[in-house]
């Protein structure tokens, strides 16, 4: 069967400084009064005008069924290479065949309009992604259900609140039964429950033998929906193969971005500061396994030791350290913090330290997770970084049950039998 | 669902044709489109849909008193009144539909740059959407007639043939400023000094017999000349000539198709510099 995706040395080109460069309508008129003229392409007025590929020869293809992440940096080119399959925008090279109908969420709420109902905006918002009117009336009830509106269907969206809004577009949108769908960080809506319900959403749409292709930066949603990753920088694919070892090199490519190829992290010019009574903090450095470098990421359940450099610029016995673990959606499911220390050193120091944490067995989830670092002196705070350091926790046989699933946010060692 | 459609994205280059087969999938999509610009029109407005009548009636009475009393311009045979609303019921419908479709790529942006659909949907929508206030200001005109005893004539058969030229004509201009206005936004300044100047160059306010002769022929060239005389033509019985009403709906026909063509041309570049 050929691939429904087949995407053919595709590229695309931008041009920067347009608004500079760019022929005025005077110049458009007078070229086209000039019979000599027609059918040239304009001249470039300025030899400054910078062209860049936010597509370069790309070419991957997605057979039926697939369900793709698109990983990349902020423009790396993905949400070009969705708005070229899309239709929105032309390519400049290459083709794209598709062999499907295509579903396309490069936003959700497209279309709404402030001034109609919830009810109305359905139906137009239907109709905009590509659905006939009896397709909305099939599963009018099934979105109205999900978007948990209720009451407030026929009033005006414009009297929402934010969250209504984005429950009622996404219901839309996830009712979309087209047979490619292609998303670009739609689950990136709502509150934490919400953004929960649509991710159970889009793994039902993944098992449905439907073709996705999803872009996220929120990798544990990569992980769990896709089983193919591609990676984009700079407008070039540079890889293409599972999820798993998709995620790895993207995470790789975000350390190298921010000039921290190793487990030792430098805090000394960290932006995302708060630092009350001064800049304490000084770097971290991380370690796994039997105290070995934690660069690409630790496996579930492994061991985690983090050690904190900080100056005390005057002697004390009364400070504290706590590590705050923050998953991608920015929710803290674990807090580590020298007050649980019961043999505490209750000596007086100052000047250069080292505290070290030493997490036995990390039980949490795969995914990345964003460490938070903070230093307490005199019980109030004295620095805190809000991203010291991203920490990716690897899929492993935690369980030794030969199944890498895990749903909701830690594994924890059980033991089960049938009772009498 | 497997399914046989295939489609092959690849770059545009130079005069695109209509993609008939893409516009029938998505006939739907404008119904909706008319049916939102409808809706939303005078939301939250006091008098509703009462502005569509409004308009034409405080501009037919303006014009009975400054042009017909004062100046002492003469219709070309009903009550001046029956004359003026006659002209300025289509006049009004094409100007509103230009500056509104001019300006609805621009106003739809996200439109533009999220999705993708036939745009010529947005312009095209803005016109359909009008077609209702124009059928109100007909009924106006209907209710006039009762009122001065102005009788109906088989002429009236001819109706829909200027309806659907005015639609072309208003699509025509509508498909290029607004495909112009996504680059220059320039076009947001020129249309309503354009609408401004154009009455005055469509016989609206006076009879196409003001104009001498050979100049008459030059009228024909606007598309709305050929509009205004055949709802006079129709609903009135006015006498209009034909070779210029005849060039005026060939100019209508031009229009919309170049329009159309202009729009497909500059599409491919829309979601880029909106």
């Amino acid at each position: 069967m050929p691939p429904i995706i087949d995407v053919n040395h595709l590229s695309k080109e931008y041009e920067l400084g347009r608004s500079i460069n760019r022929e005025n309508l005077r110049e458009l008129v007078m070229r086209n009064l000039n019979p000599s003229e027609w059918g040239k392409t304009p001249e470039k007025k300025s030899k400054q005008s910078r062209k860049f590929w936010a597509l370069d020869d790309v070419s991957f293809e997605v057979a039926r069924g697939d369900v793709v992440g698109i990983l990349g940096r902020n423009g790396a080119g993905k949400s070009t290479l969705l708005k070229v399959i899309s239709k929105v925008t032309d390519p400049t090279k290459g083709s794209i065949t598709l062999r499907g109908r295509l579903g396309s969420l490069l936003e959700i709420g497209t279309g709404f309009h402030p001034e109609l109902t919830g009810r109305e905006n359905v139906y137009l918002n239907g109709a905009i992604l590509g659905m006939t009117k009896s397709e909305i009336d099939g599963c009018f009830d099934a979105i109205v259900d999900f978007s948990e509106i209720g009451r407030f269907l026929d009033i005006p969206v414009k009297r929402y609140s934010s969250g209504m809004y984005l429950r009622l577009a996404f219901a839309v949108a996830a009712h979309l039964n087209t047979e490619i769908l292609i998303a670009d960080e739609v689950l990136a809506v709502g509150d934490i429950a919400f953004q929960r319900k649509c991710l159970r959403k889009m793994s039902e749409v993944a098992r449905q033998g439907r073709t996705v292709l999803f872009v996220s930066h929120n990798m544990a949603a990569v992980a769990d929906l896709c089983s193919r990753g591609i990676v984009l920088d700079a407008g070039k694919l540079t890889f293409d193969g599972s999820a798993k070892e998709a995620i790895h090199l993207y995470i790789g490519m975000m350390f190298q971005k921010h000039g921290t190829p190793n487990h030792l992290i430098d805090l000394r010019g960290a932006l995302d500061r708060r630092s009350p009574q001064g800049k304490f903090l000084q770097a971290i450095e991380l370690y796994t396994g039997h105290d070995e470098p934690l660069v690409q990421g630790l496996f579930v359940g492994g061991r985690l030791k983090v050690r904190v450099h900080f100056n005390l610029p005057f002697a004390t016995s009364v400070f504290d350290v706590g590590l705050g673990f923050n998953n991608t959606v920015g929710q803290r499911v674990f807090t580590a913090h020298t007050l649980f220390e019961q043999d505490r050193d209750p000596s007086l120091v100052s000047g250069p330290q080292v505290m070290v944490c030493e997490i036995p067995s990390l039980t949490l989830v795969p995914g990345d997770y964003v460490l938070r670092v903070w230093l307490d002196v005199g019980n109030t705070e004295a620095d805190l970084i809000d991203s010291a350091a991203r920490i990716t926790v690897l899929e492993s046989d935690f369980y030794g049950s030969g199944m890498l699933r895990s749903d909701g946010m830690f594994v924890l060692d059980q033991r089960w039998s049938l009772g009498s | 669902m497997p399914s046989s459609f295939e489609v092959t994205i690849r770059p545009h280059r130079g005069w695109q044709p209509i993609d008939l087969r893409e516009i029938w999938l998505y006939r739907e999509l404008l119904a909706f489109l008319v049916w939102r610009d409808i809706k939303i029109r005078y939301r939250q407005t006091l008098l509703g849909a009462l502005w569509a009548v409004l308009q034409p009636l405080i501009a037919m009475l303006i014009f009975t008193f400054i042009f017909n009393r004062l100046a002492g311009v003469k219709s070309d045979g009903p009550p001046y009144p029956l004359f003026a609303l006659a002209g300025l019921a289509p006049w009004t419908f094409f100007s509103t539909a230009v500056s509104q479709s001019s300006n609805s790529l621009v106003s739809n942006q996200q439109l533009v740059s999220k999705i993708y659909f036939p745009r010529v949907f947005i312009p095209l929508g803005s016109v359909g959407a009008l077609l209702l206030d124009l059928g109100l200001s007909l009924i106006l005109l209907a209710l006039l007639m009762v009122h001065y005893h102005w009788p109906v004539s088989l002429n009236l058969l001819w109706l829909p043939v200027f309806i659907v030229a005015a639609v072309l004509a208003a699509s025509g201009v509508g498909l290029t400023l607004s495909a112009f206005n996504v680059s220059f936004r320039d076009v947001k300044y020129a249309v309503p000094f354009l609408i401004q100047m154009g009455i005055f160059v469509t016989p609206v306010i006076y009879p196409i017999r003001y104009i001498p002769g050979h100049w008459k022929i030059l009228m024909g060239l606007n598309p709305m000349t050929g509009v205004v005389l055949g709802f006079r033509y129709a609903i009135l019985g006015s006498p209009s000539p034909w070779p210029v009403m005849g060039l005026s709906l060939a100019v209508s026909v031009v229009l919309f198709i170049s329009g159309l063509l202009i729009f497909r041309r500059m599409e491919r570049r829309f979601a880029d510099i909106i």
